[in-house]
Order: C-alpha cells, then sequence, then structure tokens
C-alpha cells in the first residue's frame, strides 16, 4: 500500500493526463497570490527606517532566491530518482528544472546587485553568499549545457544528474555561508528556529510573495515537464491520439 | 529493493557523501581566505598583512568621526568590542553610513596601523523596520544587532 503512486509516476501517460486538470487552478492561485503579494508589498507595506522604499526590492530577491535553492533539490532528487529507479519521467523533471532555477538564481544576483549599489556602494563584492550563488547559477548552466551535449538522451541524464548530485553541496554552504563566515550579505532574516526580524506589516506581503512563486513554480516545471512528455513520447499511439483529437478541433 | 537500484542508491549516496567531504576539506583549508575582511582585533594583533590591499570590517565608533571642513578627508574608528582601528579615507560615504553602524572598508593597511581606505561600503543588518515603530521603540533598536549592546569604551 502508499506505494501506488510512486509506480505510477513512472508513466508518463499517466502524469500528462492527471496534471492537465491542475493547470489552470496552479494559475489561477499563482497569479492572485503574486498581484496581491507585489501590490501589498509596494504600494501598502511601510517603508524602512534606513534604507527607504529601496528595501522593496526584498518581494523579488528573496522569493527569488528560496525558489533557485529550493529548485536545486528537485532537479537533484529527480536526477537521483532517475538515475536509481531508471524513471522516464524523473529524467524530463530533473531537464526542465534546470533553465527554470537558473533563471530564479539570476534573478535572484541581479535584483540583489540593484539594491547593492544604493545600500552597500556597490553592485558586486566576492562575498561567500554571492560567490557561492553564482557557482549555483554555473551549476545550473552546467546542467542545461550536459543536456544537449550527448546524441543519446539516456547518457545525458547520467552525465547531468551527477553533476547535480556533487552540486546539491553547494545549498547549505549558500544557506549557512551568512553564519560560518564573515560576508557584507547580511544573515538570514526570515528564521524558522527564532522570531524573524522584520516587522509583520512588511513580512506578510513578502510571505505572500513567497508562497505565490513556489506556486508559479510549479505551474512552470508542470507546463515545462508536459511538453518535454509529448516530445519524448511523440513516436507513441497514445500522443498520435491526443494530436489527432487536438486536430479534429475535439476537446482532449 | 532491487539489489540492481539498491547499488544504484549507494553510488548516488556514494558521490554526495564524496563531494561534501571534498568541498568541506577544501571550505576548512581556505576558512580565513573565505572571510571578507579582517575584524578590527585580528588588525591589531598583528594577523592582517602591512601594505596589501584587504578589506577590514567593524562597527563605527560613535563620537569619533571627523570629517574635514574643507575637503572629503573622513576618518573614524572602526571597533569589533575587542580592538580599534583608524580608518582614512577620501570621498563620498554611502548613504547608510552611520555612527554605529557595520561597515566594511577595502584598502592598505600603514605602517603606523592606520588603515588607508579606496572604497567604504555600508553593511546592512538583517532588520526592517518601519520608521514609526522604530520612533516608538524610543531608538533601542537603532544599532544594528552586530553592533548592538557593544561597549565603546574601550
Amino acid at each position: 500500500m502508499g506505494w501506488q503512486w510512486f509506480h505510477r509516476l513512472g508513466s508518463p501517460r499517466w502524469f500528462y493526463e492527471k496534471t492537465d486538470a491542475w493547470i489552470p487552478w496552479l494559475a489561477v492561485v499563482s497569479f492572485a497570490l503574486l498581484a496581491v503579494g507585489a501590490i501589498w508589498g509596494l504600494a501598502f507595506a511601510p517603508a524602512d527606517m534606513k534604507q527607504g522604499n529601496s528595501y522593496r526590492i526584498i518581494y523579488i530577491h528573496v522569493p527569488a532566491a528560496f525558489l533557485s535553492l529550493a529548485g536545486y533539490y528537485i532537479m537533484a532528487i529527480s536526477g537521483a530518482i532517475g538515475l536509481i529507479w531508471k524513471m522516464k519521467l524523473a529524467d524530463m523533471v530533473m531537464k526542465c528544472a534546470a533553465p527554470i532555477g537558473a533563471v530564479f538564481t539570476f534573478i535572484s544576483l541581479v535584483t540583489g546587485a540593484i539594491w547593492g549599489k544604493p545600500t552597500w556602494g556597490t553592485w558586486w563584492v566576492w562575498d561567500a553568499r554571492i560567490t557561492s550563488m553564482l557557482v549555483l547559477l554555473f551549476l545550473y548552466l552546467g546542467v542545461i549545457a550536459l543536456q544537449q551535449a550527448y546524441q543519446h538522451q539516456d547518457t545525458a541524464n547520467k552525465a547531468s544528474a551527477i553533476l547535480a548530485l556533487v552540486g546539491t553541496v553547494n545549498i547549505p554552504i549558500i544557506y549557512k555561508s551568512v553564519d560560518w563566515w564573515y560576508t557584507l550579505h547580511q544573515p538570514a532574516t526570515i528564521k524558522f528556529t527564532s522570531e524573524s526580524t522584520i516587522h509583520p506589516s512588511m513580512l506578510y506581503p513578502l510571505l505572500t510573495m513567497v508562497i505565490g512563486f513556489y506556486c508559479f513554480y510549479a505551474l512552470v516545471l508542470l507546463i515545462s515537464t508536459r511538453t518535454e512528455v509529448l516530445e519524448r513520447e511523440k513516436k507513441t499511439r497514445w500522443v498520435n491520439e491526443l494530436a489527432a483529437a487536438k486536430a479534429a478541433g475535439g476537446k482532449v | 529493493m532491487h539489489p540492481v537500484r539498491k547499488q544504484r542508491l549507494i553510488m548516488v549516496i556514494f558521490i554526495v557523501v564524496f563531494a561534501s567531504v571534498a568541498v568541506g576539506l577544501m571550505a576548512y583549508a581556505l576558512r580565513e581566505n573565505i572571510n571578507l575582511f579582517y575584524p578590527p582585533a585580528k588588525i591589531v594583533s598583528g594577523e592582517a598583512p602591512v601594505d596589501k590591499r584587504i578589506r577590514a570590517g567593524g562597527c563605527v565608533l560613535p563620537g569619533q568621526v571627523k570629517r574635514a571642513s574643507d575637503s572629503l578627508d573622513v576618518s573614524f574608528l572602526i571597533t569589533d568590542g575587542a580592538a580599534n582601528v583608524e580608518v582614512h579615507f577620501t570621498g563620498i560615504l554611502p548613504d547608510l553610513f552611520a555612527e554605529g553602524e557595520a561597515v566594511v572598508v577595502n584598502g592598505r593597511l600603514n605602517g603606523d596601523g592606520v588603515f588607508m581606505a579606496t572604497e567604504v561600503l555600508a553593511k546592512h543588518d538583517e532588520n526592517y523596520t518601519p520608521p514609526e515603530v522604530a520612533e516608538s521603540m524610543q531608538g533601542t533598536d537603532e544599532h544594528q544587532n552586530t553592533c548592538e549592546g557593544m561597549s565603546y569604551g574601550a
């Protein structure tokens, strides 16, 4: 008992049919949360005592950074499942998670630089947090490159899964870098073990944005994986039937 | 679990553990170099190299910021609670520079133990507070966590 869903995930067709109904719901929820969080954070949350309005970039920077780390675990764990159980769907998720994670990492680096210029007085500094974030971006780009580098999809999956697994070392380093070393980047504001050092009137819009980003990530990953399923299964009967039904204008 | 899968699972665990140990040893070997700056205590004790480009970081000692009236020269003391270092700088300070706040300065330490900075960066803390709330707290939260409760008597 309990393991049936796991084995079903091995079937890309089952995944494709099951997730069809989720897409509109996820889209509505994530866009609603992002709209509410953005308007709340940018227009209604109070300005910061020292930074004024420039702190508002955390409403993009922090959620994007969260997702770049969480997305890496999703990529590495699906890579490991693909390696161990040879599950086709896991390989597809790993491939699709890489570009999405790279974009989130890039967003958090760019927003951090834009905030750093007025706050710190510099765009960039080679401290442990910022450098390890840059390494994360290169790891994502490495997985993308390895996916493209091989003729055979199986070889590409194996190579990129191993790179993704080796790269997981970087995630706790990014997270703890501000505590382990002297850095210019400040320590974490949202804490799980003690009280957060941000006023609630600023925290709630931030949490709304974080949940919105998670939903948006799930949405983009699902859409991307579904496309990948169709691409890789295009020779099978069920995909051809689906395409024929779509072409005939019927509802699938 | 199927023996082949078990073997692959062990392989995956091995990759992760091996990579962690390798990176952990590297970080351990480079532990001092990963730090972005030297605290004043290490500069005073002579652990920081003289006349090499280094960074120093600490809290600006209140009441010790001296600005020249006819130029952009400024000198101030930074402290980590254990020792003070004098910093000289010519230029425009970042907006968040203030007494009792943390800074990171980039420059050279001269033979007299004075830090000749070419760049001053403000280090922001992890606190975000609306101005009204800060006022009602009567300035108890005025200093950063890193600078809070520091004895400036040194």
